[in-house]
C-alpha cells in the first residue's frame, strides 16, 4: 500500500471515531454556543466601553470574533488531550513503534480526521445563533474562505504538534495532569480564544507573538473574518506553517529521545 | 445527627492519597493557580483598554471575578469531582455505594476531595486582598459580613449547581458536557458584571442559574452601587436564599435520579 493512503485510513478513522457519538456531539455544540451566548455581550460591552471601536472590532466585528472563536475552538482542540501520554505510561507505544508507519504521522493524520468531522456539527450551530442573535461580520468573496480554511488546517496540525510534545513528557514524568492543566490554560490565555490578541498590551502580546499559540485560534479566526487579507494573509498561513513545521520536527527529535530511555528501562 | 465516622475515614484517606506524591501534588497544585490567574488574565487585558465595564472600574469588576472564583473553587474542592459520576454509572461502581448503609452523595462526595484546587482559590484570596482596599469600600460590620459570607455562599450555590448537573447525568450518560454548559458557562457568567449581558440573558443568569448571587450582586452591596434596573443591589441580600432554592431543585434532582437508575447489570 501506498503510505499516503495509509495516512488517509488513519484520517477516516479519526473522522469515524468521533461521527459515532452523536449525543456527545450534540451536548458539545451546545455547550459551545452558550459560551458563545455569554461571551459575545462580554465581547460588545467591553468594545462599547471603549467607545464603540477597539483594535478595528466594532461591535459587530467583536460579536463575530466571539462566535467564530466558539466554532473553531473543537476542531482545534484547546482541551486536554493524553492518549499518546497513556500508551506511553502502559507501554503500549513499544506495539506502536512496531508498525511500519510513521507514529507521528499517524496520529496527526487521525487528528486532522477527527477536525474535519468536527467542523461542521461543533462549528455550524454557535454560527446559526450568532447570526440570529448578534448577526455576523462575515466576508462576502471566496477567498478568506479558501485561505481561511488553509489557516484552520494549520491551526489544528499546531494544536497537534503542541499536544503531542506535551504528552511525550510522560516518558519522563509519573503524573501529567499538572503539564496538561498548563498547557490548557497558556492556549486558553495567549491563542486569542478569550479574548483577542489584538487587545493585548505591549508585553503580552510580545510573548504571544514569540509564542506558537496565536497560530491556533487567532490565526485561522483573522483569516476567516477577512481581518487579514491577500498578502497579509499569507504571511499570517506562513508563521504557521513555520511552527507546525519546527513543532513537528521538534516532537520527532524528543521522541526518539523517550524511544530510547524506554529502551535503556527495557520498558 | 448522623454518624460521620465513616465519612471521615473516607476522607482521610483520599487526603493522603493525594499528598503521597509530592512533586506531582504541587505541579497540579501550580496548574490549578495556573487556570485561575490566566482566567483574571482576561479580566486584566480588558481593562488595559476600558476604563470600566458594566458599570464597575478595575478593582470592582476584580472583587466580582475574584469572588465567583474563590465561591466556585471551594465548590469545586468539595463536590466538583461529582461530574465523574457518569464514569461510575459506565463501571457500575456507583452499586458498591448503593449496597453500603451510607448516603450515595455523602459516599460520591467524600470519595474524592480535590485539594490540589487549593491552588485556584490562593488567586482568588490574592486578587481579594490586592482589589479591596482599592475598591473604596465603607469599612463597616456590614462590609466585613459580605466579603466573609459572599465566598461561603457562592460556594453553596455553585455546589448545588454541580449536584444538580450530576443528577442530570442519570438520565444523559453520553451527553455529560450538556451539563458543563450550566456548570462552566455559570462560572463564567459570574465572573462578569452581570450588567453586561442583555436583559434576558440577565434574567437567566439570575432566576435560572443563579450564577448573578454568588458575586456581582453581593459586591454591587459591599461597595455601595444601587446596581441598574432589574438587577439592583438590594437583590444580593437575598442570595442565602438564591443558595437555599438551588439546593432544595439539586436534591429534588439527585433523589429521582438515583431512583430512576437501575444499575448497568455489571
Amino acid at each position: 500500500m501506498h503510505p499516503w493512503s495509509t495516512y488517509t485510513v488513519f484520517a477516516a478513522l479519526g473522522f469515524r471515531r468521533y461521527s459515532a457519538y452523536r449525543l456527545a456531539t450534540a451536548a458539545g455544540a451546545f455547550t459551545n454556543t452558550v459560551f458563545g451566548l455569554l461571551r459575545a455581550p462580554i465581547t460588545m460591552a467591553v468594545i462599547g466601553a471603549a467607545g464603540g471601536e477597539l483594535a478595528g472590532y466594532g461591535a459587530l466585528e467583536g460579536a463575530t470574533y466571539a462566535w467564530l472563536t466558539q466554532a473553531v475552538l473543537t476542531p482545534v482542540n484547546v482541551w486536554t488531550w493524553d492518549e499518546l501520554a497513556q500508551r506511553i505510561r502502559s507501554g503500549d507505544i513499544a506495539v506502536d513503534l512496531a508498525r511500519p508507519v510513521d507514529l507521528q504521522g499517524a496520529y496527526l493524520a487521525a487528528d486532522l480526521g477527527r477536525a474535519a468531522f468536527q467542523v461542521l456539527p461543533r462549528g455550524l450551530p454557535p454560527l446559526l445563533v450568532g447570526a440570529l442573535v448578534t448577526g455576523l461580520a462575515m466576508p462576502t468573496t471566496a477567498l478568506p474562505y479558501v485561505l481561511g480554511l488553509l489557516a484552520l488546517t494549520l491551526g489544528v496540525c499546531v494544536s497537534f504538534a503542541l499536544r503531542w510534545l506535551v504528552n511525550l513528557a510522560a516518558f519522563w514524568l509519573v503524573e501529567l495532569r499538572g503539564v496538561l492543566t498548563l498547557h490548557m490554560v497558556a492556549v486558553g490565555a495567549l491563542s486569542g480564544l478569550t479574548v483577542p490578541v489584538h487587545w493585548f498590551p505591549d508585553w503580552l502580546a510580545r510573548i504571544a507573538a514569540a509564542s506558537p499559540f496565536p497560530s491556533m485560534i487567532q490565526a485561522p479566526v483573522d483569516v476567516l473574518t477577512g481581518r487579514v487579507e491577500g498578502v497579509e494573509a499569507l504571511g499570517v498561513i506562513g508563521v504557521q506553517a513555520a511552527w507546525c513545521l519546527g513543532l513537528l520536527l521538534v516532537g520527532r527529535a524528543v521522541l526518539a529521545r523517550g524511544v530510547r530511555r524506554l529502551v535503556v528501562q527495557g520498558g | 445527627m448522623a454518624d460521620l465516622a465513616p465519612y471521615r475515614a473516607l476522607l482521610s484517606s483520599r487526603i493522603r492519597s493525594q499528598l503521597a506524591y509530592r512533586r506531582s501534588f504541587a505541579l497540579d497544585v501550580a496548574g490549578s493557580a495556573g487556570v485561575g490567574l490566566l482566567e483574571f488574565l482576561a479580566v486584566y487585558v480588558i481593562f488595559t483598554n476600558v476604563t470600566e465595564l458594566g458599570g464597575l472600574d478595575f478593582a470592582a469588576a476584580a472583587l466580582v471575578f475574584a469572588f465567583a472564583n474563590l465561591g466556585f473553587s471551594l465548590a469545586d474542592i468539595v463536590v466538583g469531582h461529582v461530574d465523574a459520576l457518569p464514569t461510575y454509572l459506565r463501571s457500575g461502581t456507583l452499586d458498591a455505594f448503593l449496597l453500603r448503609p451510607l448516603s450515595v452523595l455523602g459516599q460520591l462526595v467524600t470519595s474524592d476531595v480535590q485539594l490540589r484546587r487549593l491552588g485556584r482559590c490562593a488567586v482568588g484570596v490574592a486578587i481579594l486582598a490586592v482589589a479591596l482596599p482599592q475598591a473604596g469600600i465603607d469599612w463597616d460590620w456590614q462590609a466585613v459580613l459580605l466579603v466573609v459570607a459572599i465566598p461561603l455562599v457562592g460556594a453553596a450555590i455553585f455546589a448545588a449547581v454541580f449536584v444538580a448537573a450530576a443528577a442530570a447525568q442519570f438520565w444523559l450518560v453520553d451527553g455529560a458536557e450538556f451539563t458543563n454548559a450550566f456548570v462552566y458557562g455559570g462560572s463564567n457568567a459570574a465572573s462578569y458584571p452581570t450588567s453586561v449581558f442583555t436583559t434576558p440573558l440577565r434574567a437567566v443568569v439570575t432566576l435560572v442559574l443563579p450564577a448573578a448571587f454568588t458575586a456581582y450582586l453581593p459586591t454591587l452591596l459591599l461597595i455601595g452601587e444601587p446596581g441598574p434596573a432589574w438587577t439592583p443591589a438590594w437583590l444580593g441580600w437575598f442570595a442565602p436564599l438564591a443558595a437555599v432554592l438551588a439546593w432544595a431543585v439539586a436534591l429534588t434532582g439527585w433523589k429521582a435520579g438515583l431512583r430512576h437508575y437501575t444499575g448497568t447489570g455489571s
